[in-house]
């Protein structure tokens, strides 16, 4: 990340200590993972120890300490769609692009999640494809919108 | 005078009149007035956390009584406080068969354990793990002005660590984390010109003293301790106990 781009978020929220949390969801926005270099600006920016910052970047599982894929694929394993062969579906990544959850792909194309419900139990068995949910999938049209994934 | 008296508050504990002052936490009060209670996580020079919650009694406000870690519990006018209640111990000791599955490797632990006659926990143990998460460590570190220290981690797998586990750049190896710790978990190791503290990946060259030749701080310690307290470098060029030797001869008689 260019250190002007840093400087700007950080100045989006008055360098206040207080907005730690805000300054890396914006990082993690514009990055989609949280690189070393930008904790170690944030923590000289902000006057914070760095583990502090180091503390709360490994405290939430939306942020990501190594680096995630272009697209990012969400599987939920929630009840209702776990009884609807969520499992299937995490295999069928597993198989098709070889990454588990939680990992991304050699080309930083797709990352793959699961996450334990996502409130939208009706839709089940559920993905979200960059932020787009999809629902009543079955692996091939899963397979499909990942294979229509750009880039 | 008259202001320090308004701060002072009477409690009863076990029906023994005492006395505290506001803001102080009701554990200190108790352990000023003799009264043993145990715990592994509090220190007095850093602020309360109630992790280990060892430190647990029963505190009784108006009409209604309540179990709560005294650490982090204030001194009120008008507590009654009651220490090792059937309640306490029954808590107390599912406490403690939690932190003997948590660090079953710290012997202050077993020890405390066992002191309740627990040698089993119902729990399942994580082998070899010798720290509580108390995280005093972090604390203290915090309270040095270092904060070379934190948690990382969520849940099970939340410890205290330097940033990306590895060498930290703030750390100076003043070895105060292991002077606290309450298990023994953080070791400080000096020998050959190096003092070694594993459990944050340290390795730093010992200053060896100017009169009996023997490493005993590190460098970049003794610079910070010497900007801090405004003092030459060179005053902190003798090992606390030759400096010690030093200063005594001056008041020696002739």
């Amino acid at each position: 990340m260019e250190n002007a781009e840093l400087e700007s978020i950080l100045a989006s929220h008055g360098h206040r200590p207080s907005e730690l949390l805000a300054t890396l969801q914006d990082i993690q926005g514009n990055e989609n993972w949280l690189p070393r270099e930008s904790l170690a600006h944030v923590a000289a920016g902000l006057n914070v120890p760095l583990s502090r910052v180091y503390g709360m970047a490994t405290f939430f599982s939306s942020f990501s300490l190594k680096p995630r894929g272009k697209h990012v694929c969400t599987i939920c394993m929630g009840t209702a769609c776990h009884v609807r062969g969520a499992q299937r579906l995490v295999e069928h990544v597993e198989r098709e692009h070889g990454i588990g959850p939680g990992e991304t792909t050699a080309d930083l194309r797709l990352t793959l999640e699961t996450v334990n419900c996502v409130g939208a139990c009706a839709m089940g068995p559920l993905a979200i494809i960059d932020g787009e949910y999809h629902g009543q999938l079955s692996t091939q049209t899963l397979g499909r919108l990942l294979k229509k994934l750009k880039g | 005078m008259a202001d320090e008296k308004c701060n002072v508050v009477e409690f009863k504990v076990q029906g023994q009149i005492c006395q505290g002052t506001l803001g102080e936490s009701l554990l200190s009060a108790l352990r000023r007035h003799g009264f043993e209670v145990p715990s592994l996580c509090f220190h007095e020079a850093v602020s309360s956390y109630g992790a280990c919650r060892l430190c647990l009694v029963e505190v009784k406000k108006g009409r209604r009584s309540k179990l709560t870690t005294s650490c982090n519990y204030p001194v009120q006018e008008g507590l009654e406080v009651q220490l090792d209640t059937d309640e306490v111990v029954r808590h107390r000791r599912i406490v403690l068969q939690l932190l003997l599955a948590a660090a079953p490797a710290a012997k202050a632990v077993r020890d405390l354990a066992a002191r309740y006659g627990i040698e089993e926990t119902p729990f399942v143990p994580r082998p070899e793990e010798d720290c509580i998460q108390c995280g005093l460590c972090i604390r203290i570190c915090e309270a040095v002005g270092v904060n070379a220290l934190g948690f990382a981690g969520r849940g099970v797998s939340k410890h205290a660590t330097t940033p990306y586990e590895e060498t930290s750049a703030a750390c100076v190896g003043c070895g105060a984390c292991a002077d606290v710790c309450p298990t023994g978990c953080v070791k400080v190791v000096d020998a050959d010109g190096f003092r070694t503290i594993e459990r944050w990946h340290l390795k730093v060259p010992l200053t060896l003293c100017k009169t009996c030749g023997r490493g005993f701080a590190p460098e970049v310690h003794l610079t910070r301790m010497a900007g801090q307290a405004k003092l030459e470098i060179a005053h902190l060029a003798n090992c606390p106990k030759c400096r010690g030797r030093a200063f005594a001869a001056e008041f020696r008689l002739p």
